[in-house]
């Protein structure tokens, strides 16, 4: 019994890391909004099947709001603000797909061998789940490094939450104030990204934030 | 006699640094009057400042989520200081950015709100007993501080604030990542649930903590406050959001959130100290506070606009700060804390200064500001006496702190006080032919008479020069049982 509930948990972790790698190459704007989404259903699971096996209610609380949040009410409201400001259309990639992806791979590598090695003492369940929620976290900085676009850097950031929820889940008796916390931050963390999207459009006509670049306060 | 009232107040001192600023971000966020909000908004940092100073004299026990002791005090009383004095100068800046349009009586009310938020997030971090608390409070004051630098809705301003913003959030979350890790570590030893977050307990028994999970945790921390503190290859958000924001928050930044996050790396230090098995975080520490001091140094070379400049002096002082603490021993972090008061103080009356220049001249480019001490006595003056405040001369106290920074590190390490030295004298020559240029010559551009008062930025000087001639015995001595429980 014990080795299955071992097994669904890393089997859900691991998927999250795989939607990870989906984040990295989608290069339309709707198709990354609904690969965010499913990357918070994982997320849910993950967090529900960790309440289960801890026989800890209090998770239960932490995966509806990933659900509700993060899976429904944010997709929705980007998808909503994509269409309104009209950019609906490819993203462009910095290097590119295939380098992204072989840097991605390295990454995860590197997250294994550093938290496998660091955590040889911990038990097998939370040592396997910081390795993989440091795989998502690196993931998503990755991803923020790579686009150019603020709607895409929103949703690398926010797969970069979903990743410390995954830790946090992991460890286990972690009180439930940095849960409520992090959802909270998300929560207020996008409230201030949408006033800043809108201020955004209404200076510049673009969200590309290539275009801030080019004003540089230090112009002569 | 007087200790025996304060014992008997209604409120207890700590409840009370924290509720003042709550609840006065809530009241300013309502009241629609501007003028009298503005003078609120200083008599609410000084009822905090107050409050703060009787910690000094009643020290509560130490609470779940609440604690005071000699290090975190040094930080409370001078950010409640640098706060009120900041907010005095606030109420005659925003005066004049009302009259030119630049802030609406609306964003005002915002304005004040969030500079409320601010001390509330800065005073609640700093008292945190409980790591993840800490955490909560650094992103409050963090997101309010976004908000505030983006608060002219120009495109360097949007651009600063988005910049701040995504290099912000992403410390914050890898400092979380580190503070997941740290329970981690301790939960075997002290057991699951509240007390394995909770400071007093993690340094007690911070010797039997997981060695590999702290190292690991201990980068993820430094990288993610290190961004907050604004230490080298880390510090990109920095000059864009002094520089675009509005004057007082650039004040509040240079002087209290920077500490506040370095703060948070000392205490994560003194738990790794703690324990034999774990790396040292000093090496780390230093090196990542040389390269800062010694990149900002000659970054300031190259600055165009004023405001930019002074935050790569900010940048070049935290290094020096992290790399004082980063040497450890009783006497750099005597030094260090020293040269971290000094520097708060010094940093926020030039931007008190900066502040009024670029309003009369209605510029911040050096270039278009010119025979300041001519134009402007005492504003001109004011500014030269910061600068060579901050740029270690002596007989002022920066002069002191730097000169036992680098004494102590000749004693320890010779090979590491040339770089050291070197840095020093790169930003000293920069920031002396700029004040040059600035302060004399023929005046250029508005000759207006300053609408000011100079008695925050005065103040603040004078402390700084008396610090430099006399230190308190008393002050000597809680600095040095400061060092000693730094290690």
């Amino acid at each position: 019994m014990e080795r299955i509930f071992l097994d669904v948990a890393h089997m859900l972790a691991g998927g999250l890391v795989l939607v990870s790698f989906m984040l990295l190459y989608q290069d339309r704007m709707f198709g990354l909004l609904n690969v965010f989404a499913l990357h918070a259903v994982v997320l849910s699971l993950s967090v529900g099947w960790q309440a289960h096996i801890q026989g800890a209610p209090h998770l239960y609380a932490t995966a509806l709001i990933a659900l509700v949040l993060k899976a429904l009410i944010i997709p929705v409201a980007l998808h909503r603000v994509v269409i309104k400001l009209g950019i609906h259309r490819t993203i462009e990639t910095v290097g590119g797909i295939g380098p992204t992806m072989l840097a991605g791979i390295g990454l995860v590598a590197l997250s294994m061998v550093v938290m496998l090695r660091a955590t040889a003492a911990a038990d097998p369940l939370a040592r396997e789940d910081l390795a993989f929620a440091l795989a998502v976290v690196l993931l998503g900085l990755l991803m923020m490094v790579t686009r150019r676009n603020a709607v895409s850097q929103i949703v690398g950031f926010m797969s970069l939450e979903n990743g410390l929820i995954l830790a946090a889940t992991g460890a286990k008796g972690m009180p439930l104030v940095v849960e409520i916390s992090v959802a909270f931050s998300v929560l207020v963390a996008f409230i201030v990204i949408g006033v800043f999207l809108f201020r955004i459009r209404e200076r510049f006509d673009t969200v590309d934030v290539q275009a801030l670049d080019d004003f540089r306060g230090e112009r002569r | 006699m007087i200790f025996e009232w304060l014992a008997h107040l209604p409120v207890a001192p700590v409840t009370a640094v924290l509720a003042i600023p709550a609840a006065a971000t809530i009241v300013l966020a309502v009241l629609p009057w501007y003028r009298p909000t503005a003078y609120l908004n200083v008599v609410a940092t000084l009822a905090t400042f107050l409050a703060a100073l009787t910690l000094l004299a009643v020290r509560p026990e130490p609470g779940t989520y609440l604690f005071v002791d000699d290090l975190n005090i040094v930080f409370v009383v001078l950010g409640t200081f640098v706060g009120f004095t900041t907010s005095a100068f606030s109420a005659s800046y925003i005066a004049h950015e009302l009259e030119i349009g630049r802030l609406t009586p609306a964003y005002l009310r915002f304005y004040h709100a969030m500079y409320q938020a601010l001390m509330f997030g800065m005073n609640l971090a700093l008292l945190a007993n409980n790591i993840g608390l800490m955490w909560v409070a650094i992103e409050l004051a963090t997101l309010s501080t976004v908000v505030m630098v983006g608060i002219y809705r120009t495109h360097e301003a949007l651009e600063a604030a988005w910049k701040y913003f995504i290099l912000g959030s992403v410390g914050i979350a890898l400092a979380l990542f580190g503070t997941i890790l740290v329970y981690m570590a301790a939960r075997p030893v002290i057991g699951e649930g509240h007390d394995a977050m909770v400071w007093t307990e993690l340094s007690t028994k911070a010797a039997a903590l997981n060695p590999e999970l702290l190292n690991v945790a201990f980068i993820f921390l430094i990288l993610g406050y290190g961004t907050k503190v604004g230490l080298a290859p880390l510090h990109a958000w920095l000059p864009d959001a002094h520089a675009e924001g509005p004057t007082p928050i650039s004040a509040v930044l240079s002087g209290l959130l920077l500490n506040v996050a370095l703060y948070a790396v000392l205490r994560f230090k003194i738990i790794l100290a703690a324990n034999p098995s774990a790396i040292n975080p000093g090496p780390l520490m230093a090196s990542l506070g040389l390269l800062s001091l010694i990149f900002a140094g000659f970054m300031l070379y190259r600055r165009r606009d004023i405001k930019r400049m002074f935050a790569y002096s900010s940048i070049e002082h935290m290094g020096l700060i992290a790399f004082a603490f980063g040497m450890g021993g009783p006497l750099a972090n005597f030094a260090g804390l020293l040269h971290m008061m000094m520097h708060s103080l010094t940093k926020s009356a030039i931007f008190f200064a900066v502040g009024h220049i670029s309003q009369v001249k209605g510029t911040q480019k050096i270039a278009e500001i010119r025979g300041l001490t001519e134009s402007h006595p005492v504003l001109g003056w004011g500014l030269v006496l910061g600068v060579v405040a901050i740029a270690g001369l002596p007989p002022l106290g920066i002069f002191m702190s730097e000169f036992l920074i680098v004494t102590s590190t000749f004693a320890r390490e010779p090979l590491l006080a040339i770089p050291l030295v070197l840095g020093l004298l790169i930003a000293f020559g920069a920031l002396m032919l700029r004040v040059s240029e600035i302060a004399f010559g023929e005046p250029v551009g508005s000759m207006a008479r300053v609408e000011a008062s100079y008695v925050p930025m005065f103040s603040h000087l004078a402390l700084v020069a008396l610090a430099g001639i006399y230190l308190p015995s008393p002050l000597v001595a809680w600095f040095q049982n400061v060092a000693r429980l730094l290690g």
